[in-house]
């Protein structure tokens, strides 16, 4: 379990970083909190023979809640998305997914920029922030790029994001509305079977918007808009969550692993959204 | 490539200096570097929780840092914690408790135990199990550690009463 030799970097500022990524293109990579890459490093499936430690690179940390806007510097830990109670009132989703991830250790060093911009399929915080519909601030060479969490994704650990660019913050409008994420997983520790992400707006007793994502049920996160369609104008009954259940099924492409058959998994997604759909509702 | 590079650590309120490849996991400077085996390799791959350790105030599992990460940083392990003439609460309270068996996980436990109550003086059990749920015990089913960790916070919130 001893990685392969590396050059170690720690800058203090962004040129810092972009100057050795500009260097070293894919021989370089950024560290954030570690837990995804330093296993892959371990077991010689990622190879990085220059590691960029963000760790002490100012403006990369700390949540903001201001005009209906949320703002997360990409290095802000689990552990302290979990401890925010300004970012709790204003979208508890995050909390409720962040307990959801690994372990208290693993939580105090996995950072929100590492879980996204790792394009790890079994990743929770990819498919919250579809389902946010959030906004990725990206930095290269030629300033700074934003990109929708709903296009940053192409396949298994490829993103939109080049070589030379560093994910530095994501950010979306305040939810409104109820919300649930959902996740079945096989222990503590694991990435989920499957999981859902549901934010609800309810008015007049029924559904006026809703915006659904499933996690670790393709190579990428899904967004199922039509999933989220499907309950519009509704009272959110039985029939409704048929439905949205079938739009989602439609939408995911499982395969099969030592988390079950593909059967099994397309079972399981549609018995998390059922649950996760009617948390979100009760709390609408 | 031979690029040992200087590291500075205090671990257990001691500072120390060596040169090291940034590579090198922080388990393996602590265990075989310094001689400090107390936080014990069970696993290896970041699930077990025998290696933890306080690292600048988080428990961390310390077979998933590199030594080079943690340039700079302060350290607790178990020694740092208590030792055979001065058990801290919670090795006397694992011993009362019957909180171990084997004895191989006892150290990283109790590491991350003394984190969880110092976020967590008053925990309910199911704080305790999910505070807890980073660190593996193949022997006792768990039931023991958590009466031992209980036993501890309300016999460090006597204390802090008393002091009071």
């Amino acid at each position: 379990m001893i990685p392969a030799a590396f050059e170690y970097y720690r800058p203090t500022d962004m040129d810092g970083v972009l100057a050795i990524l500009t260097e070293h293109g894919d021989d370089a990579r950024v560290l954030a909190g570690g837990h995804s890459l330093i296993p892959m490093m371990k077991l010689r499936m990622a190879e990085v023979p220059h590691l960029i430690d963000l760790q002490d690179v100012s403006g990369l940390t700390g949540i903001t809640v201001e005009g209906g806007t949320i703002r997360l510097g990409a290095m802000t830990t689990q552990s302290e998305i979990i401890a925010s109670v300004a970012l709790t009132e204003a979208a508890p989703i995050l909390r409720e997914a962040s307990l959801q991830i690994a372990d208290p250790q693993v939580r105090y060093m996995g950072t929100i920029g590492g879980n996204v911009a790792n394009g790890d399929p079994g990743n929770d915080m990819p498919g919250l922030m579809q389902c946010l519909d959030a906004t990725f601030h990206l930095i290269g060479p030629d300033g700074p790029r934003y990109v929708a969490a709903r296009d940053f994704y192409e396949a298994a650990y490829m993103t939109d994001r080049e070589d030379d660019e560093v994910l530095t913050a994501v950010s979306f409008d305040q939810p409104v509305g109820g919300y649930a994420y959902e996740k079945q997983k096989r222990k503590i520790g694991d990435y989920a079977t499957a999981a859902a992400a549901v934010q609800i707006v309810k008015e007049g007793g029924k559904c006026t918007s809703a915006s659904i994502a499933m996690t670790n049920l393709s190579d990428t996160p899904i967004y199922s808009e039509e999933a989220g369609a499907a309950l519009v104008g509704t009272v959110v009954d039985d029939a409704a969550m048929d439905a949205a259940v079938a739009a989602m099924l439609g939408d995911i492409d499982p395969t099969e692993d030592n988390r079950g058959p593909i059967e099994f998994k397309r079972h399981v997604a549609s018995l998390i959204l059922r649950r996760a759909i009617a948390r979100a509702w009760s709390r609408a | 490539m031979s690029n040992k590079m200087h590291i500075k650590l205090t671990v257990n309120g001691e500072e120390q200096e060596f040169l090291a490849e940034p590579r090198e996991l922080l388990i393996h400077t602590l265990r075989e570097r310094l001689d400090i085996t107390g936080p014990h390799i069970g696993c290896e791959t970041t699930h077990c929780g025998a290696c933890t350790v306080t690292l600048n105030g988080k428990s961390v599992k310390s077979c998933t840092v590199f030594v080079a990460q943690a340039n700079g940083a302060d350290i607790t392990t178990i020694e740092g914690i208590g030792d055979p003439d001065n058990l801290h609460a919670l090795q006397t309270s694992f011993k009362e408790h019957h909180g171990l068996q084997c004895g191989f996980c006892t150290p990283g436990m109790i590491t991350r135990a003394a984190k969880f109550l110092e976020e967590n003086p008053n925990p309910t059990e199911e704080d305790v199990r999910f505070g807890m749920a980073g660190n593996l015990c193949r022997c006792t089913g768990y039931q023991n550690i958590v009466k031992a960790i209980f036993a501890t916070a309300d016999e460090l919130n006597a204390a802090k009463e008393a002091a009071e």
